[in-house]
């Protein structure tokens, strides 16, 4: 039975893996802006710009983890301009964040061309290899399949315990949280909630730019134009599905990732008999039926797209 | 730093607001042209010569501007009501699809009602492109950020699928592409030796159309009302659910005659690179406008004569021409900003 085989081969499992690293980062940055207050649809130029940052930082001589740190700098930079225009400014969060979306990816663009006039191949770097963890990557399928990824795989899945632990149990992640749900008290705490909300935004856009770099010194080598192809919006949705919690966020990621992969395997085994073009569609349909499902039990942060004031009252 | 709302906004201010702004956002690009090492007034003297600087520039510039004008009034639309249609870009090659269908051969009819005729069928593709959409809003409350912004890639695929099987035209020589639009279709042109055709002067129509629609009809109050204050719009008795649909129609349709403008006019059959982004930049388009239906026109025309003029300047000095995109998005930010200035002022304290 070949389609049984797909899903107990290793290979579809750490592809699964290798697709969901991304995504964790951008669903986890996007969830910590959205817990705060903040929509950030930012979100896909950002990851635009930590691709370029990332693969630029080590282009040029520098090492892999500074093209990580690079990346989250560049990153949280956009992050803190959205701030500025939404948090300190109150603008439309929707259209501050498209317009975001507009410069940092059009300036991606502009450096790569810049640094790069006339290539066509883009030049390769040499990206992070992967490690086998001593021991466990011996054992038959699960040590191909889970053990045997880049240090950035590892990470992408260890942010989520960290991000859990922040957010749930001390005291800056009530103080992000309550951002997001009720600003107005969190000031009576004597709390600043613009510097929360900045601070949130600035991290969580660290995160996104640093999910846009795995595409570049982890998963593949070398930049090219459109490489996020939507995977910012990806997101967006993802953080609708988990609803705002990390833990969902980690189970949504791995489900689109696992459907992905399933669909470049499956558009092999179905031969020519479907145009490939309908599996392509599939990750992106299942993301809006994803949203339909959750719709009616959406809880939403309950200050999410509203900008605050000091000094405003309920 | 404190921000209040003035208590009068002098007209001077909302005119000069938006100049000043994209006076900034000139400035601020040049920096990446001094960057460059090209010098900054010689590249913008080229930006500008080859946007409008010539009659064949103009047309050029002019052409460019009409499905921008189409796809900025369908954001415009949509922004007013807070219905944030992203997937101009889908519905616009929706009614592209229509163009192919029905404009190939399909159906003939003498140029003087074929023209209306494509334009209505196209308005009619891209409504249904934002059906769904509109349908998981306004009943299951699934937001339309992310299902307009997906469906956009399933369009496209859908676009790519068809092109590649049933629409491909065998006269093509094995290239993707729909056969052309039948002569009695084509849009007729507008001035001699340019590819400026008449599909411009029903985007000034449109404009013109959804400017009364918004300003002088109790559907556009309707569609004001709910972007203002939803809450208020319903207890005034405003079904928002019907104004959200209504909103989503015309937006949508809107956008799809932009396909139609490129399809029957500019280029002449449906292909996947019909458009560059004219449904994302339309999103620019209605920003730069402060949503305004004329506005959209003059800012449709700007955005445009930076493309146009951003592609000669690139061939005439050594300056990518991605430096376009970055224009246009430092406008929409300092633009943005400096809206809120019209509204708001600061104190500090």
């Amino acid at each position: 039975m070949d389609w049984l085989e797909l899903f107990l081969s290793a290979g579809f499992w750490a592809a699964t893996l290798r697709i969901a690293a991304p995504l964790i980062f951008g669903t986890i940055g996007e969830l910590i802006c959205e817990r705060a207050g903040v929509l950030n649809l930012g979100i896909e130029g950002i990851m635009t710009m930590g691709a370029m940052a990332g693969w630029m930082w080590v282009f040029q001589g520098g090492s892999l983890w500074g093209a990580v740190m690079f990346a989250a700098f560049v990153g949280a930079l956009f992050g803190l301009l959205h701030a500025i225009f939404v948090v300190h400014l109150g603008l439309s969060q929707h259209v501050s964040g498209i317009g975001i979306t507009l410069l940092a990816s059009s300036l991606s663009y502009f450096l790569f061309r810049m640094i790069l006039p006339d290539s066509t191949t883009p030049p390769k770097i040499e990206a992070f290899k992967p490690i086998d963890i001593p021991g466990l990557s011996d054992i038959p399928f699960f040590g191909e399949a889970f053990f045997s990824h880049t240090p950035m795989t590892y990470l992408a899945l260890a942010i989520i315990p960290v991000a859990i632990y922040i957010l749930y149990r001390t005291p800056i992640g009530l103080a992000t949280r309550m951002a997001g749900e009720n600003p107005v008290a969190l000031e009576a705490q004597g709390i600043n909630v613009l510097a929360v909300r900045t601070g949130a935004v600035m991290v969580g856009s660290a995160l996104m730019a640093v999910g846009g770099a795995y595409l570049t010194i982890s998963a593949f080598d070398a930049f090219f134009f459109g490489m996020i192809n939507g995977r910012g919006w990806i997101c967006i949705a993802l953080v609708i599905f988990a609803s705002w919690k990390p833990g969902r966020a980690l189970l949504g990621a791995l489900l689109f990732a696992g459907l992905d992969a399933f669909q470049v395997r499956a558009q092999q085994l179905a031969g020519g008999d479907i145009p490939y073009q309908f599996f392509l569609m599939l990750p992106y349909l299942l993301s809006i039926a994803a949203m339909v499902v959750i719709a009616k039990r959406m809880r939403y942060p309950q200050a999410l797209l509203q900008p605050f004031r000091r000094g405003d009252r309920i | 730093m404190q921000i209040e709302p003035r208590e009068n906004i002098s007209p001077w201010r909302v005119v000069l607001a938006p100049v000043t702004a994209i006076g900034v956002a000139f400035f601020l690009c040049s920096f990446l042209i001094a960057w460059t090492g090209e010098s900054i007034l010689e590249a913008y003297g080229f930006l500008f010569k080859g946007a409008f600087g010539s009659r064949f520039a103009l047309s050029e510039t002019l052409n460019r501007a009409t499905p921008l004008i189409f796809t900025g009034l369908a954001a415009a639309v949509a922004f007013r009501a807070k219905f944030w249609n992203i997937g101009a870009e889908g519905q616009l090659y929706f009614g592209a699809l229509a163009a192919t269908l029905v404009g190939t051969g399909a159906i003939n009819l003498p140029p003087i009602l074929m023209v209306p005729f494509l334009f209505v069928a196209g308005a009619f593709a891209g409504g249904l492109a934002l059906l769904g959409p509109v349908f998981l809003k306004t009943v299951l409350k699934v937001d339309e950020v992310v299902t307009t912004l997906l469906l956009n890639f399933v369009i496209l695929l859908f676009i790519n699928y068809l092109l590649e099987g049933p629409l491909r035209d065998p006269m093509s020589m094995g290239w993707p592409q729909a056969a052309s639009v039948i002569d009695a279709g084509v849009l007729p042109a507008l001035m001699e030796r340019t590819r400026l055709h008449i599909g411009f002067l029903v985007a000034i129509g449109a404009a013109i159309f959804v400017w009364a629609l918004m300003r002088f009809t109790i559907w556009g109050y309707e569609i004001r009302a709910v972007g203002a204050n939803a809450t208020g719009a319903r207890f005034a008795g405003i079904s928002i659910n019907k104004t959200v649909f209504l909103v989503a129609m015309l937006s949508g349709g809107l956008a799809g005659m932009a396909g139609i403008t490129e399809t029957a006019g500019t280029k002449g059959y449906l292909t996947l690179d019909l458009s560059p982004g004219f449904g994302y930049s339309g999103i620019a388009v209605a920003m730069l406008a402060n949503l305004n239906p004329l506005g959209v026109v003059i800012s449709a025309i700007f955005l445009a004569g930076i493309y146009v003029g951003a592609d000669s300047m690139s061939r005439a000095v050594n300056i990518p021409t991605y430096i376009a995109d970055v224009l246009v998005a430092l406008s929409v930010l300092s633009v943005l900003v400096s809206l809120m200035f019209v509204q708001f002022k600061v104190r500090w304290r």
